[in-house]
């Protein structure tokens, strides 16, 4: 399922504890064709989340439409879990309810690489049309092509990582890839008795300094620094096949090649990355050729 | 204030009345009053070694109280299904075991869910859970939950969760070259969006 922007022009009824009216408002973000996505905050009102709501469908016989909607959000939920546990950057599971079909994520800050994408290529066309001294700074053309082959290579390794542990995403698209700004230092200050809260008041002050000076001189590389985030595992599996492996990545391919075409070169750089972090990648990228060849779908051949 | 009062998001009507002590001497007298069924003792008692951070034991009470709604608690109440809440597995004697008290316990989590009466209004209801909890535990009472962090025994919730020490540092090799893989605070993050999972996904 590919989750797309749509105007909502239905009200969907979450079920309880969703249904309260004094709390916290439900932000629906995205609606897919399985699910609706809301931000909203779980267990403190700083904990901002991602609810994830699978509706019953009506046309389903209600026992079989349950038995799908607990059989698909738990096995989303196992994933992240395990992909989570083993080290792969994605968003951790805060809560689920597979009988009334809501899980929370953890809310991933940032935009997506395709987001990411369109504002670099939107600003080099804008800045084409222009004159060529629009130029902002002393980052050319050039130094946005290095980063973002820096950014490459972190997709690279994150999808390898993530087959390293035997998992496979199913729609591996760069709308399901986010990049995570990194955290800024914790502001938060053990005050344990008083004279240590005085004390930490006192930090608290030289930190807020710090981060004064720190706002005022952004790096210019901030843009596009950050971890890659994979997100959206309605079509993940746990496999040992490197078939579905290399399908992963030539998706991957694919939506880089039809939504940014002026990107398709960096690819390889994701290849190169998944080759060099990944040990049994090599095979894949061998799948992948044979996958080239024929398209993703194995079956609809011969 | 001792009394700590938090509201969940979403369940406006549950105020979460937590109360953190160390110097705690009668937690054998506070468990047997659990285990002979004194209605007076319906508090979730934690052992606070056992519990990793303030989303750890929030994380249990949502799922405990969301259960109780849906009307499926599998255990005595919401108070006792919060203590089975934090356990990765279904074995409800041994979640007791681990979370729970023990004669050997010092510093503890005492937590109480309001609301459950309708004909107690709130305020007075937290004033009486106070005033209870105060003369019941023989220890000394937190002003704050901030410390709740330092009482975590991480080699001890590790093994509960079946976790491996450090499994951050594994993380996407090329990424971990900029971040800070010692990083105490970030291991502990680590482990609560695991932790969080794996309690989300008991029973399933």
């Amino acid at each position: 399922m590919t989750l797309t922007t749509a105007a909502v022009t239905t009200a969907h009824t979450l079920p309880p504890p969703f249904t309260s009216p004094t709390s916290p408002p439900l932000d629906l973000r995205v609606q897919g064709a399985e699910s609706l996505l809301y931000k909203t905050t779980l267990l403190t009102p700083s904990l901002p989340c991602a609810l994830k709501y699978r509706p019953p469908k009506a046309y389903r016989h209600a026992t079989l439409d349950r038995r799908l909607t607990k059989a698909r959000l738990l096995a989303e939920a196992r994933v992240l879990v395990r992909c989570r546990r083993d080290g792969v950057t994605v968003p951790g599971v805060l809560g689920a309810d597979w009988e009334t079909g809501w899980i929370a994520l953890e809310w991933v800050e940032g935009r997506t690489v395709r987001e990411v994408l369109d504002g670099v290529y939107h600003v080099r066309e804008h800045r084409d049309a222009q004159s060529a001294e629009e130029k902002e700074g002393k980052e050319g053309i050039e130094g946005i092509e290095k980063q973002l082959l820096g950014l490459m290579r972190k997709v690279g390794v994150a999808v390898g990582k993530l087959h390293s542990v035997g998992v496979c995403h199913g729609d591996l698209t760069t709308s399901n890839l986010m990049l995570r700004p990194r955290k800024k230092k914790r502001t938060t200050h053990p005050g344990h008795d008083a004279a240590e809260a005085a004390e930490a008041a006192e930090a608290d002050i030289a930190m807020e300094a710090l981060r004064d000076a720190q706002a005022q001189e952004p790096e210019p590389e901030q843009e596009l620094d950050g971890d890659v985030v994979l997100i959206d595992f309605g079509l993940a599996n746990q496999t040992v096949q490197d078939e579905d492996k290399a399908v992963d990545l030539y998706v991957l391919e694919r939506a880089f090649g039809s939504t940014h075409p002026q990107a398709e070169h960096l690819f390889q750089e994701v290849l190169n990355a998944y080759g060099e972090n990944y040990k049994a990648g090599q095979t894949v990228l061998r799948k992948l050729d044979q996958v080239r060849m024929r398209g993703r779908k194995k079956s609809m051949l011969g | 204030m001792v009394i700590q009062t938090i509201y969940l998001p979403h369940l406006p009507a549950n105020p979460i009345h937590i109360f953190l002590f160390e110097n705690v001497k009668n937690a054998a007298f506070l468990r047997e009053q659990l285990m002979a069924g004194n209605m007076e003792f319906e508090y979730t008692f934690l052992d606070s070694t056992m519990i990793l951070s303030l989303h750890h034991v929030l994380a249990a009470m949502f799922r405990a109280v969301n259960d109780l709604k849906h009307n499926r608690i599998r255990t005595k109440n919401v108070h006792s299904e919060a203590v089975f809440c934090l356990s990765p597995n279904n074995n409800i004697a041994e979640s007791f075991r681990r979370f729970g008290l023990s004669g050997a316990t010092e510093s503890m989590l005492a937590i109480k869910v309001g609301g459950l009466d309708p004909t107690t209004p709130l305020d007075q209801e937290a004033e009486k859970v106070k005033r209870h909890i105060l003369a019941s535990v023989d220890g000394s009472p937190l002003d704050s939950l901030d410390r709740i962090d330092d009482f975590a025994d991480l080699d001890k919730i590790r093994k509960v969760y079946k976790l491996q020490k450090g499994s951050k540092s594994n993380r996407t090799g090329g990424q971990s070259a900029q971040v800070n893989t010692g990083n105490g605070d970030e291991e502990r993050e680590e482990m609560e969006a695991v932790i969080l999972g794996l309690m989300a996904l008991r029973g399933a």
